[in-house]
Parts: structure tokens; sequence; C-alpha cells
């Protein structure tokens, strides 16, 4: 069983409430739910979809085709009529949309009408769309109104009797009126695991949470917004501020202040607002102060897709900013990634007192996985700062003190009557002003060459899924991870196969831990995917290990991969 | 207590006869008055001439970048609202390249202090126009006279009701020295605009100028006024005020925010990852 539902309509129109109610019932029925989001720059009208793709196996990706469209306009059904499976259904309300579809493919659920009729609130159309879909899945409404009953609980007893009712009628009509409907669910094993639904947005702050992160200061750019929010949303709670900037540059250098201060911090941004956070990107190399910069690409130059997706900032991250400092660069490619590898970033901006980021995408922000949980403990936490009680048993006190791994004593400033002084300009071991040949060697040596080895060993080895000996490589960063992995799933089959995919991309992974060269190197073809159209990440590895790939499939048209297509794509190189 | 000598930084790298090494002088004397302890004040500084004060004393510093300051100093004072936090800028570092920040750091009012040095020209960068040097005046990138209508920060900033409102002249020490602990001591975000000569590029603005143009704001004049202090921060030709312009007691930002409002500081507060895990749940 592997069915896709496309919910499609106008923004406002609350096509994102039925999706998100959806996914979430199908996880909690034991499911395994993958969902992705296709949204226009705009607040009300537009075309707008939500996909949600459940399976009684993981699932990784979206589909092509659908199996139930739900149509909230008319748009939606010229735009995705073509899409549909064999035996897949259009559900819509003619009275809605103001249209009629003759066809055994669509059903005319007068949902306006039934919300009314079964709930005497027209506002709960939306709820009997749920439960049509459901009724046409043949799925029972248990899960479905205890979720109603846990979500409208806050606005009293009236609204979840009405939003059950309307379900109910809705999941009824469904039933008596879609004879040719034709899909099987098995029921809920009652066994199955309890199922988390997670996005990349909510991946990345819960692990900032759970990495102590303290403050988080930015100004407001899709896609990047969403862990702005879930900070705020946690910031009274758990003690953290979080401020709205007056600009980006502001923003990095707040977090940077606050990192001077003695707490943990981080901001969040896109391109074009990383463009302006540049300038302090530099200033946290040479203050050697800790900081996360989440990065949420979408498709540029300037303003390009606001609220669409690519991988067009890779080389950006990596090289942006004035002089030479080291960074780490964290690509997540699930949920799952995007919580422990922000942990893992927050780990080395402290250890190492370096910039670090975590780069994400529209696609993998919003994309909605269901993952067996999460673990806290699994996030590294050592506080590495010297503070009132460390600081007390020392004589003297040098902020950037030479030291044999060039990380040197990160202090609380106001903690103890030592000073903490830090400068933009070269300094000495007291951070104070300099403009002699020899300290400076002596401290890009301590800020730069010592350290970097260290965290270069820190990072790890990309992931290698499927044949251990593979003929064929799909190899990718960040959030390309699930559609690669489902198209080795798919492919191996009948072909010696196999994903080589990098989350942790600067410093650029050795070999030395996994010799991920010779299995490139072994193989016949090798095939580099990437939302982007110059191949960033394959340029990197030449640049990096002096490997080239025999193949590229570069997609930047603001979507992302979809199984089926990356499938054709990667048979098609194979015709050449 | 402390004593002058705990102030004792770098030798300071400015020109002979520079308005900052008065600057510098009062505020170690202020310092003293006020019995602040070097390890009990952070000063964040940009670039620019002014940017490299705190080396020339002693106190937590970060000395970031230009324009900067301000984002830098409220994130110190709110990660850790038990520091003092001072800022010291230039006239084209905070009026200029950080004007933004500035506007934005009126509004919030977090409470930190920041000393303007004004000596209405670009003096690391060899003289160009600052946003507060006079009409007229030719420089090197400006060699047709400067065109632009010079900024009046005093003026700004009452007009957006910045919690204490400022000037004072590098020249006139024992006036400033009570300015500076002034603007120290006061609740909520201070501007403390100094005017200081420039002794290599500003020869329109000399000593014997401010001298001329000064005049201290007399004990008649009710800060608290702001219709007051709009007229008299609109004096900016012949007859310049320096005091106290400007004052109210607008609530900080730090006791309006329920995330350090009755806290501990941020940099003390507890963390535990397992009183955490209860935020995963609401996934499931």
């Amino acid at each position: 069983m592997d069915y896709t539902i496309r919910i499609g309509g106008q923004a406002g129109q609350g096509l994102q409430t039925i999706g998100a109610v959806l996914a979430k019932l199908f996880a909690r029925s034991g499911f395994h739910v993958f969902t992705h989001q296709d949204y226009m720059s705009r607040i009300r009208g537009g075309h707008n979809y939500y996909q949600v793709r459940f399976a009684d196996r993981p699932v990784s990706s979206s589909r092509r085709m659908l199996d139930i469209l739900v149509a909230l306009d008319k748009t939606t059904v010229s735009e995705h009529r073509d899409e549909l499976a064999p035996g897949g259904m259009v559900v819509y309300d003619s009275e809605t949309i103001k249209q009629q579809y003759e066809g055994e493919a669509f059903l005319d659920v007068p949902s306006r009408k039934i919300a009314m009729d079964a709930a005497g609130n027209r506002l709960m159309e939306n709820t009997v769309a749920v439960g049509a879909v459901l009724g046409m899945l043949g799925m029972e409404l248990e899960s479905l109104e205890a979720l109603l009953t846990e979500t409208f609980a806050r606005k009293g007893r009236e609204i979840v009797d009405q939003n059950i009712a309307a379900a109910r009628a809705g999941a009824a009509f469904a039933r008596e009126n879609c004879g040719q409907c034709d899909f099987t669910v098995p029921s809920a094993d009652a066994g199955s695991p309890k199922r988390m639904l997670l996005d990349g947005t909510n991946a990345v702050g819960l692990g900032a949470l759970m990495s102590g992160c303290r403050f988080y200061s930015a100004y407001p750019m899709t896609p990047s917004t969403g862990v702005f929010n879930f900070m705020a949303a946690q910031s009274k709670k758990h003690s953290i501020v979080v401020e709205q900037a007056e600009d980006e540059i502001a923003a990095i250098n707040m977090a940077i202040g606050a990192s001077y201060a003695g707490v943990r911090s981080m901001t969040g941004t896109a391109g074009g607002g990383f463009a302006l956070m540049v300038e302090g990107l530099s200033l946290a190399g040479m203050t050697e102060t800790p900081v996360v910069i989440y990065i949420g690409q979408r498709p540029a130059p300037a303003t390009g897709f606001p609220t669409r997706t690519e991988q067009g900032d890779l080389l950006f991250v990596l090289n942006a900013a004035h002089g030479e400092f080291p960074r780490v660069i964290m690509a997540p490619g699930s949920p799952e990634q995007a919580f422990y590898l922000t942990g893992k970033a927050f780990d080395l901006a402290e250890k190492y007192q370096i910039p670090a980021f975590v780069i994400s995408d529209q696609y993998l922000a919003d994309t909605e996985w269901t993952l067996d949980g999460l673990d806290p403990s699994g996030i590294p936490y050592q506080d590495y700062r010297l503070r009132a009680a460390d600081l007390d048993k020392l004589d003297e006190y040098h902020r950037h003190a030479f030291t044999e791994t060039g990380v040197s004593p990160l202090a609380e400033p106001g903690a103890s009557r030592h000073l903490v002084v830090t400068d933009s300009d070269e300094h000495d071991e007291d951070g104070h002003i300099v403009e002699d040949a020899e300290t400076r060697r002596r401290m890009v040596d301590k800020r730069m060459l010592r350290k970097l080895p260290l965290i270069r060993e820190e990072i790890s080895s990309p992931l290698l899924y499927g044949d251990p000996e593979p003929e064929l490589v799909i190899c990718g960063w960040g959030s390309n991870y699930g559609v690669m992995k489902e198209a080795v799933d798919t492919l191996a089959d009948n072909r010696s196969v196999a994903m080589l995919h990098f989350s942790e991309i600067w410093p650029f992974p050795g070999t030395s831990k996994f010799d991920y060269l010779k299995v490139l190197g072994g193989a016949g073809k090798t095939v580099c995917v990437e939302n982007n159209a110059t191949a960033q990440f394959a340029r990197l590895m030449r640049m990096e290990t002096g490997f080239q790939f025999s193949d590229h499939v570069n997609k930047f048209d603001g979507r992302p991969f979809l199984l089926d297509e990356l499938l054709e794509q990667v048979d098609s190189l194979g015709d050449k | 207590m402390p004593e002058l000598e705990d102030f004792r930084g770098q030798n300071p790298a400015w020109c002979p006869g520079c308005g900052n090494l008065q600057i510098l002088r009062v505020f170690k004397l202020a310092m003293v008055d006020l019995g602040i302890e070097p390890h009990e004040l952070t000063i964040v500084s940009g670039i620019g001439q002014s940017g490299k004060f705190p080396h020339y004393t002693r106190c937590n510093t970060f000395n970031g970048l230009h324009g900067r300051t301000l984002p830098v100093a409220q994130a110190i004072r709110l990660a850790n609202h038990d520091l003092r936090v001072l800022a010291v800028a230039g006239d084209g570092d905070c009026y200029g390249e950080g004007g933004n920040h500035f506007l934005a750091a009126m509004r919030r009012n977090v409470n930190v202090k920041i000393f303007v040095h004004d000596n209405q020209v670009y003096g690391l960068t060899k003289g160009q126009a600052s946003p507060t040097t006079a009409e007229g005046m030719v420089t090197g990138t400006q060699p047709f006279g400067v065109i632009t209508e010079p900024m009046n920060p005093v003026a700004l900033a009452v007009a957006m009701d910045c919690s204490l409102v400022a000037r004072g002249y590098s020249g006139n020490q024992d006036e400033l020295r009570e300015l500076m602990k002034t603007v120290l001591e006061h609740k909520g975000f201070a501007l403390l605009d100094i005017f200081q000569p420039c002794v290599i590029y500003n020869k329109i603005n000399t000593f014997k100028w401010y001298k001329e143009h000064c005049y201290p704001v007399g004990p008649e004049h009710d800060p608290t006024d702001r219709e007051a202090a709009f007229r008299l921060a609109l004096q900016s030709g012949e007859h310049i005020p320096t005091g106290v312009i400007y004052r109210n007691s607008r609530p900080v930002f730090e006791e309006l925010l329920p995330v350090t409002a009755n806290r501990e500081p941020l940099v003390r507060q507890p963390f535990s990852q397992e009183e955490l895990a209860g935020e995963l749940e609401r996934f499931y």
C-alpha cells in the first residue's frame, strides 16, 4: 500500500489544515508518512498544494502520480487532473468551486451543505473533506475523532462536536457515493510503534533547544522564518531571548554579542539575508566567537523564488566572508539528521570557537517525515566556557592565549576580575590591537591552521546506502537524501546501486575513516544529483579530492525532485 | 575602590592634541568617581579612531565592526543584565554606517549607553566628510565642499524619545565628567554625543570654534520637558547647547521582556536536556 493525496487550492482556503490533519492521522494510524508543500509568495489566493504520501513501509520522497486529489478550487483540477494514477479520484464540492465534472474519477462531495446539515456550521467544510477522504479510503474514524478532540479542545466542546459530526457525515457520504473507489488501507496495527511526524523546520528548532540555545536573533525571511517562530514560541518557557533585529547585519552581530557574553546563540536567514550577514561572519571568525547560523536556501539570485526550493548557496556559504578562518557546514538530509546535526553544530561551534552552519532549503524545511523518535541525549552537550568558579582559580587569563590546539580559554565577561578582551583587528593573546608580523603569523596559525585538522577529525563520513560495491553510485548532499534513498531502493531490484550522501560537508570529509573515493572509483557510473544549475557539490568534490563524477542530474526550476522524475533521469543517463 | 591606575591601558596611538585624549582622561575620572571596577564594565567599540578607546583603558572589551557596536552591546546586556554595557563609537560609525542600529536601539531601550566621539570628520580614513560634517567643508572626497545637510543627532534622539540625550564637549572636562556619570548611571538607552576636535583633518571645528559655539544649558532647562528639549536640540548654528538635553523614564526592554524580567540573567540559567525531552511529545 502506497497512496498519495494532494490537497490543492488557494492560500487561505485551509488546505494546510486538511493536509496536516491527514498527515498526523496517518502517522498515528501506524503508517509511514512523507509530505511536501508547494506554495506561492502570497497570503491569499493563487495556487498552492500540500501533498501527503502514506505507506506501510518507510517512504522518504514524493511521487508524481496522485491517488486522491482534493480540489478546493477549479485551478487544482485543471492543473493536476492529468497526474491522477489509475483508479485515482478527484474529490471536490461543485457548489463551492462552481463547476461540475463528469466521469468516473470525480466525486462531488457537497462539503459546505453537509457541514451545515450535520454540524450547523459552514466552517466545518474542510473537516467534511477530511472525513470524505477517510471514507473513500475505507478507514475507520476513531483516530480522526481523537485527533479532532485534541486539536479543538481549547475551543470548547461545541466546536469539537461539530468537527466530529462533520467528519462522520463526510465519511458516510463518501462511502455511499463512491462505489468506484477502490482503495485498500489495512487497519491500524495496534502493536505498531508510535511515530513522530516532524518537518525540517521544527527539527532544527528542537535541535537548537536541546543544545542549550539561549539567544536567537533574526530578520524574517522565507524559508528560515519557521525556526524563528519555533524559538519565539519556546522563549518564555525555556528562557531564550528571541529578538527580531532591524536587519540581518544586526541579527548576526547580536548573536555574536550574546555569545561573547556567555550564552549559546543562533541566527537564521535565507541566502539574501546571509549576504548581509557576511561581514559579521568574518567578525565571528576573527574574534573566535561561537555562533550557529541556519540557512534556509531558496532559489536566487536576488529575491528569486521566495517560497520555493534550491541548493544554490553551498559554495556561497562555504566561501563567504573576507579572510581565512575555519567554519563548519552541516547539510542535513532529513528532519532526523536536522535535529542531531543542529546539535553537532552547536557543539563544534563552542568547542572550537567558530561559526557553524546548518544549511537546509524550503523543501526540507517544510517536508514532514515519520520517524521512530528522537533522543535528546544523542545531542552532545558540554559547557566549554570558563565560568566564575573556573576563573577564580586562575592567576591570569588571556582570551586569545596560544595553545597546542589553537583553542584558547573562552571566559564569561564579568564573572571574575579577569578581563575578557577581543578585537576585530588583529590582536595579541590579551585581545588588544597589534600590528607586528610575528603576532599576526602566530594568530593565523592558532585560529586557522591548528584548529582545522582537529575540526576535520570531528566530521563524519558520507553515508553509503545500498550495494557496498556498486556499479552505479547516486551521490548528493542535503535535502536530496530521501529521494535518492528511495531511488536506490527502487533500482536495487535489478541493478548494483548505492547512494553516497554527504550531510557533513565542511571541513570536507577525509577518507581515512571510510574511503568513499574507492567506492566511487570502482563504480562504472557516478551521478551527482543536485537542486542547482552548476553542480556546486560536484565542483567542491573535484576541488577537494580530484574526483570527477561521470554524470550529473541538476534541477533548478524551484521544485524538489519527485521520485519518479529522478528515476527517469537516472534511467535516461543509461541510454547515453 | 578603583583608582585611576587601575584604568591604565595601552599607550594611545592617537595624534598629540586629539580630543579623544581628553575624553579618555575624563572617562577614567568618572569611573573612579562612580567606583566602577574595570571588570564590572564591558565596552563595545567600533572602527574609527574612537574604536581604539577600550584598548587604552582596562575593561571587558568587544572591539567589533564599523557601525555595529549597538547590536553587539544590546545583546551582551540581554544575555547578562547584571553587566554594565557601554558602546563607544564615532560619528561615522554610529550615525553613518550604523544609522539603522542607532534608530532601533533608541526604540528598544535596552539599558546600554553610547558615547559618540563626534569630531565631525572621518579621522581614521584621513579626512572625509562624516554625517555631522559642516556644509561647505572641502575634503579629498568632497572636492566641491559638503553639500549634504549635516545630521543633528541630538534632535534625532529627542524625536525618537531616546531615554536620555546629552551632549558634551571634550574641552569642557568638568561638565563632561558629570555628563558621563549621569549617562552611566541612567536606567535606559542613553546617548552622549561628545564634540571633540580633530586637530589634523577638521580645520573648521577647532578647539577655538567649540569654545565659541558651545554653551552649557542652565538649571532653568527641564530635560523632562520634551518640547523644550526639542527646541534646544534644534540649536545647531551659532549657539550649541551642552548638557542633559532630554530624559524620560521609559521602562527598559529587559524589564518588559518576560524572558529577562525578574529572572536570573540568561547566562546563569540552568540547562537540562532531560527537562526539555517533553517538547518532543507534541510531534507524536
